[in-house]
């Protein structure tokens, strides 16, 4: 039978999404690359005890043109589904325009795991390449170092890092054929493609669906190997 | 009696004279956002940000703006020949791999022996790592641009920073709107004052000790 990963709406692709659930949320922080309709979908959906992944909590403003709808996983926040947010830009850089993720955080409604955005990006990569953890320079002699393992390799410090995983990868790709191979749209690429194989059920939301063979081989950036399901916009 | 201090397109122009030729560069936001505009005409400088993208130009006009061409700042981007795009992992990997020859960051506090904090103001109690921890352990050089002192005059040059750290021993080049410090084995070296401002002037208003340079200099541009 030809393989074939579209769902039919939003709602049908997250459906199945438990309490509890780890997701990786694609995009760098602004609109572009950001999986909105999965977001919608997911806040209508309810599952709730969510642990969320992604690079920011959810900023309002950023990267986006003025007077433009803003939809992150910030809802999901409002919402009171996320028990928690790994990330490496959580709040407003503006400490008088607080993010919705920084009033629940001032609430104790939810806990942060703040990551250098380096050390986040490696972490995941590793969870989608079958690495379970590796030195890095960054974080030496900060917070960041607290409680981890130091080694030290040619003269100089390293931290120990453990990789990432998720149950599920909410992104957002530009294109993809039906077999789940994809391309992604400039500065949206950042944390999209980096997350499509760590997760054990990837979901794209995609702007534009193409057959087999509408895509250069040579040029292709996600393998549809890394897909479960792709959702057109 | 101490002049005014310099403006920070000044500050910005005079880091710029710090990049070199063909290097690769990634630039902080506020003051070192502005360095791109004063580099020298016979030096081209490829820009590096850490969402993924090599090779950009200037920002967007209004009509430009795509949500698919930010930089790390979150700032539109004009689409110009020769860019790359990359994900986060290659992007960081540029960075903490060696290849970035120079990243300008801002400093809330930076102590004697090159430490750097900018990512948390205590009193607030919570804020962004973002890319600072691994620009500041990765990058070959790093370059300080920002204010010598905070709004209130507090110090930002410090013995050892109070604030919480992003990186240690990482600092090789202060330059702030009243000198040009150096971070060397033996504390910090005052290369430069703008002008009107005399060393112990400078000292005034620093946290900790400046050993004065021998060829000490007015900012020049």
């Amino acid at each position: 039978m030809p393989i074939n990963k579209m769902v039919n709406s939003f709602k049908d692709a997250v459906a199945d999404v438990p309490q509890g659930s780890v997701i990786m949320m694609g995009g760098f922080g602004g609109p572009g690359g950001m999986p909105q309709q999965l977001i919608l979908a997911l806040r209508d959906q309810g599952a709730k005890e969510l642990t969320i992944i992604s690079n920011t909590a959810g900023l309002p403003g950023f990267g986006s043109v003025a007077g433009q709808e803003v939809i992150n996983h910030s809802l999901l926040v409002e919402n009171n589904q996320v028990r928690k947010i790994i990330a490496s830009f959580p709040v407003s850089p503006s400490a008088s325009r607080p993010n919705a993720f920084e009033l629940a955080y001032r609430a104790g409604d939810v806990e942060l795991e703040m990551v250098p955005q380096g050390t986040l990006a490696e972490r995941i990569r590793a969870g989608g390449a079958g690495i379970p953890a590796f030195y890095t320079p960054t974080g030496i002699g900060t917070v960041v170092a607290e409680g981890k393992e130091n080694r030290v390799f040619d003269g100089r410090e390293y931290l120990l890092e453990r990789n990432l995983t998720a149950n599920y990868a909410f992104l957002r790709a530009d294109q993809a054929d039906t077999l789940g191979n994809a391309v992604y749209r400039g500065s949206s690429r950042s944390f999209n493609a980096l997350m499509a194989p760590a997760a054990g059920i990837t979901i794209l939301e995609v702007d534009e669906i193409v057959q087999p063979g509408d895509l250069d081989p040579e040029a292709i950036v996600t393998p549809g190997i890394y897909v479960n399901r792709i959702v057109k916009r | 009696m101490a002049e005014d201090r310099l403006p920070r397109e000044v500050i910005a122009m005079r880091v710029a004279q710090e990049l070199p030729d063909g290097g690769y560069v990634n630039l902080g936001i506020g003051i070192p956002t502005l360095v791109s505009q004063f580099i020298p005409d016979d030096r081209t400088v490829v820009y590096h940000s850490e969402n993924g993208v090599l090779n950009y130009g200037p920002m967007a006009t209004e009509e430009e703006q795509d949500v698919d061409l930010i930089n790390a700042g979150g700032q539109f981007l004009a689409p110009v020949q020769g860019m790359a795009f990359f994900h986060s992992a290659e992007a960081f990997a540029m960075i903490r791999g060696g290849h970035i020859d120079v990243t300008v960051l801002g400093a809330l506090q930076v102590s004697e022996t090159g430490d750097l904090a900018n990512w948390m103001v205590p009193s607030r109690g919570i804020g962004n790592i973002g890319g600072a921890m691994d620009l500041a352990a990765g990058a070959r050089r790093v370059i300080i641009a920002m204010e010598h002192t905070t709004p209130k005059g507090d110090f930002k040059i410090v013995q050892n920073c109070t604030f919480p750290l992003t990186a240690k021993h990482c600092v090789s080049l202060i330059c702030t709107d009243v000198a040009v410090i150096s971070v060397t084995s033996e504390g910090l070296v005052l290369d430069e004052v703008a002008p009107g401002w005399a060393p112990d002037e400078v000292q005034a208003i620093t946290g900790a000790t400046l050993k004065v340079s021998r060829n000490l200099k007015e900012i020049a541009l």
